[in-house]
């Protein structure tokens, strides 16, 4: 008898992938950014089917596929998933201490910069008449 | 830097000015700017000088292992004074906004 496509497997498999790859589109919005909870909601369907798949392909051998290449997929989507975490919870939290950063009450450092025009832009132009936010950022490069 | 030009009019209506500064050059910023439509100064900091006094240098986390700035947000009022600082401690996540504009009608002013 011809055993049975495991379809939980691959689309667990490309799911899980998506988890991954879709950080650059979900990153976008404030919402899916401060916490990835979108990806992580796609890596937990992920799991969720390969393992419904490899259950399948171990208890039910004689009709479902599955057995080496689902275990090579689970095994990749946990790398996926040790790299996504590793990433976002550990590499993105490496940002310096900024001790010495003007705090609340200190007189803001002056500075003069070029605006996309060219032009240059002065502390003091900005803070009137009702101040100014500063915003840094990391750049585009 | 999108929702911020989303929100520009709150700010404006409070007489605050907005302004982005990167290690980013003139150059990138009037495309990027042209590209997203912003129209609040995106400053070109490229010797990272300004970005150094207000000690918010990444160093070593740009391209080649360049200096760039960490994110941070700064709301200094109209004596020049600080009035509300945002460090985050994570990359991905910044101040929003709205939290802004909260922070800064709760913020005292000097006079």
């Amino acid at each position: 008898m011809k055993r049975q496509w495991n379809w939980a497997l691959w689309v667990g498999f490309v799911i899980a992938v998506g988890g991954l790859f879709s950080y650059e589109f979900f990153v976008q919005f404030p919402i899916t950014r401060d916490f990835p909870w979108a990806n992580l909601l796609l890596f937990a369907i992920g799991a969720f089917l390969l393992l419904i798949g490899l259950v399948r392909a171990f208890g039910r051998p004689q009709d479902y596929r599955g057995k080496v290449f689902g275990s090579i997929f689970a095994a990749i989507g946990l790398v996926l998933f040790g790299f996504f975490t590793y990433e976002i919870f550990y590499v993105l939290e490496q940002v310096p201490a900024s001790v010495q950063a003007p705090r609340i009450g200190q007189k803001a450092p002056d500075f003069s910069l070029p605006d996309q025009t060219g032009k240059q832009v002065g502390l003091t132009e900005l803070l009137s008449p009702g101040g100014a936010v500063l915003i840094f950022y990391r750049g585009y490069w | 830097m999108r929702s911020v030009q989303q929100h520009l009019s709150e700010f404006t209506r409070r007489g605050i000015h907005v302004a982005a500064i990167s290690v980013d050059s003139v150059d990138i910023n009037r495309t990027h700017t042209q590209k997203m439509g912003y129209t609040f100064p995106v400053l070109s900091d490229s010797s990272a000088g300004v970005i150094r006094r207000y000690d918010v240098l990444h160093p070593s986390a740009g391209p080649k292992s360049t200096d760039i700035a960490r994110p941070a947000e700064f709301f200094v009022d109209s004596s020049g004074i600080v009035q509300w600082v945002n460090l985050t401690n994570n990359i991905a996540v910044r101040a929003r906004p709205e939290e802004m504009l909260r922070a800064i009608d709760a913020a005292p002013r000097s006079q």
